[in-house]
């Protein structure tokens, strides 16, 4: 078993849960539906797979500034990432976070991780706990 | 470094101006902890992304904003919502998420922003003085007014965007500093065939490709001759802030902080030139189609971002009076449709089959059709990246002329003349 500390970005809740390693950056407004989890943008490499409950492992995003709010519908839907891992810290998305909990939903974490290390995440179930450290299981 | 509070924020946040106003200051202070930025300085304007309805949890967060009290401290322009409340086109939405989306477009008026519902708030009066600390929302307007304006904002997402209006401050990081506007990437177009780049179709097509060259760093195009006029830099700027992270761009000789190249770069060597060739741009048009063998269209869609009024004068000289064959929805703001109406060209382009979308646009509310393997044809680098993944119909990029030429037939027309 592997570790890695990573920095926490915004807290939230500790993660078990399998990685899902996004091999393109993505735009969440457009590119992930908040009603089902699902990545909507069909020119992304993982076209119709679910961020749902996973380790959300993003290389970069990219594109609409209304990413925070499809992040916000999925925290209050249930539908959010148990984690979310990112290369650098990024205002647009994590403001859905911040802002879900000043509306008094429980968050998932961000942290941050250099990409380099994001190949050996791939396909695995990884637990995070309360001071941003990864375990792979 | 850990963020500084003046007295006077530190009161906002504790609830001198009401539990709205603190939430507000304590998200914008969370965004700059998380940014590391090591103050909060006064901005000048707002426009504001968040008021279009993704669920309801958008419409709860405005409400709450309204309940404790909040107000915007500054000008605050209003990019599009779910609706078209001027009437000039209907849509889909079921009845909860329409009155869902008209709680929250009511409740960010009640919180002082103007109604301008638009995507291109500069082309309607809001067009802020150069070096001006902003906080923009919506990513053609962020890039629009860094670039064309050298006002200095961030890409200011959706519920940043109405807090930093309401308390007045934006986190002191990013684009608000003079060194972080420097341009490391020269993308050169200096061996691009000169026709090409004079054509309203180049610049699209050339967004998208800087866009996914430079993710979100700061370029220079070099190699353009002469100022390609405001819509050009605004479909160039839509296009490549959704094909990549794009909030900042400078064009030699053209962008007010880019009198030359040598000044945008900030007297310093860049750290990459991108030499555009002819088969980038080939590869970049055909990335802008998911449709492009489809023998027949079902709509044209233009507008984004929402249309000028020199766009709409020319959309009128292409259509020339003939009856289009399939819909050709037209996006824009209230700005430009006042004077659609008060010059009658709104009943012209009507009577030939052009759907007027204002407020709103297409690709953001359910207005297409719902039809099996749909073809949308679009003019617009955004609504050509957008429109597959929010609905569902295939696109077919063209030039206005081609999109016109198209719309008349019913099947993909190109080669058409500007």
């Amino acid at each position: 078993m592997s570790r890695l500390q990573a920095e926490i970005l915004v807290e939230g809740q500790p993660a078990l849960a399998d990685a899902l390693v996004l091999t393109a950056p993505i735009s969440f407004w457009g590119g992930v539906n908040p009603r089902t989890g699902r990545i909507a943008d069909v020119r992304h490499p993982q076209h119709g797979v679910s961020i749902s409950g996973k380790v959300l492992c993003l290389p970069g995003t990219i594109g609409s500034s209304s990413a925070a709010a499809v992040l916000l519908e999925l925290v209050s839907a249930g539908l959010a990432p148990a984690a979310i891992i990112l290369h650098e810290p990024d205002a647009i998305l994590l403001l859905g976070l911040i802002v879900a909990q000043e509306m008094g939903h429980a968050t998932p974490m961000a942290v941050k991780l250099d990409r380099k290390e994001f190949p050996r995440l791939v396909d695995q179930r990884l637990a995070i706990d309360g001071t941003g450290m990864v375990s792979v299981q | 470094m850990a963020l500084e509070l003046t007295a006077e924020q530190r009161a906002i946040a504790s609830g001198a101006r009401g539990e709205g106003a603190a939430m507000a200051l304590r998200i914008v202070a969370a965004t700059a902890r998380l940014m590391g930025a090591p103050s909060l300085i006064p901005i000048a304007s707002a426009h504001i992304d968040g008021a279009l309805y993704h669920g309801d949890s958008g419409t709860l967060f405005a409400e709450k904003l309204v309940e404790g009290g909040a107000r915007v401290a500054v000008r605050a322009t209003l990019n599009v919502g779910s609706l078209d409340l001027t009437g000039c086109s209907k849509n889909r939405l079921e009845p909860h998420e329409r009155g869902m989306a008209r709680r929250m477009m009511d409740a960010y008026r009640t919180l002082g922003c103007e109604p301008t519902w638009t995507c291109a708030p500069y082309q309607a009066g809001h067009r802020p003085a150069y070096g001006s600390d902003v906080a923009w929302g919506e990513s053609n307007a962020v890039v629009f007014c860094n670039s064309v304006f050298g006002a200095r904002t961030n890409r200011y997402g959706d519920f940043l965007d109405i807090a930093c209006a309401i308390a007045g401050y934006a986190p002191y990081y990013g684009f608000h500093l003079a060194e972080n506007r420097r341009a490391r990437i020269v993308f050169d177009v200096s061996g691009l065939d000169v026709e090409f780049l004079a054509s309203e179709a180049a610049w699209p097509i050339l967004g998208s490709l800087y866009g996914r060259e430079m993710g979100d760093a700061v370029g220079v195009v070099a190699g353009i001759e002469h100022h390609p006029g405001e819509d050009a830099l605004k479909a160039f700027g839509a296009a490549a802030a959704s094909a990549g992270a794009v909030g900042l761009f400078h064009v030699a000789g053209v962008t007010p902080e880019a009198p030359d190249l040598a000044t945008a770069l900030q007297h310093q060597a860049p750290e990459a030139v991108i030499k555009v060739t002819t088969d980038m741009i080939g590869d970049s048009r055909r990335r802008l189609s998911t449709a492009a063998g489809a023998e027949s269209i079902h709509a044209v869609a233009i507008g984004s971002p929402h249309l000028s009024g020199a766009e709409f004068d020319r959309l009128e000289r292409l259509i020339a009076g003939r009856r289009l064959h399939v819909p050709l929805y037209a996006c824009t703001g209230r700005h430009a449709l006042a004077a659609l109406e008060s010059s009658g060209k709104r009943q012209i382009l009507e009577r030939s089959g052009v759907i007027i979308v204002a407020d709103t646009c297409v690709v953001v509310t359910p207005i297409l059709p719902d039809i099996d393997n749909a073809v949308l044809m679009t003019n617009s680098g955004k609504f050509a990246h957008y429109a597959p993944g929010n609905t569902g119909y295939g696109v077919i990029y063209g030039s206005m002329a081609e999109c016109v030429e198209s719309a008349v037939t019913g099947h993909p027309v190109f080669g058409a003349a500007e």
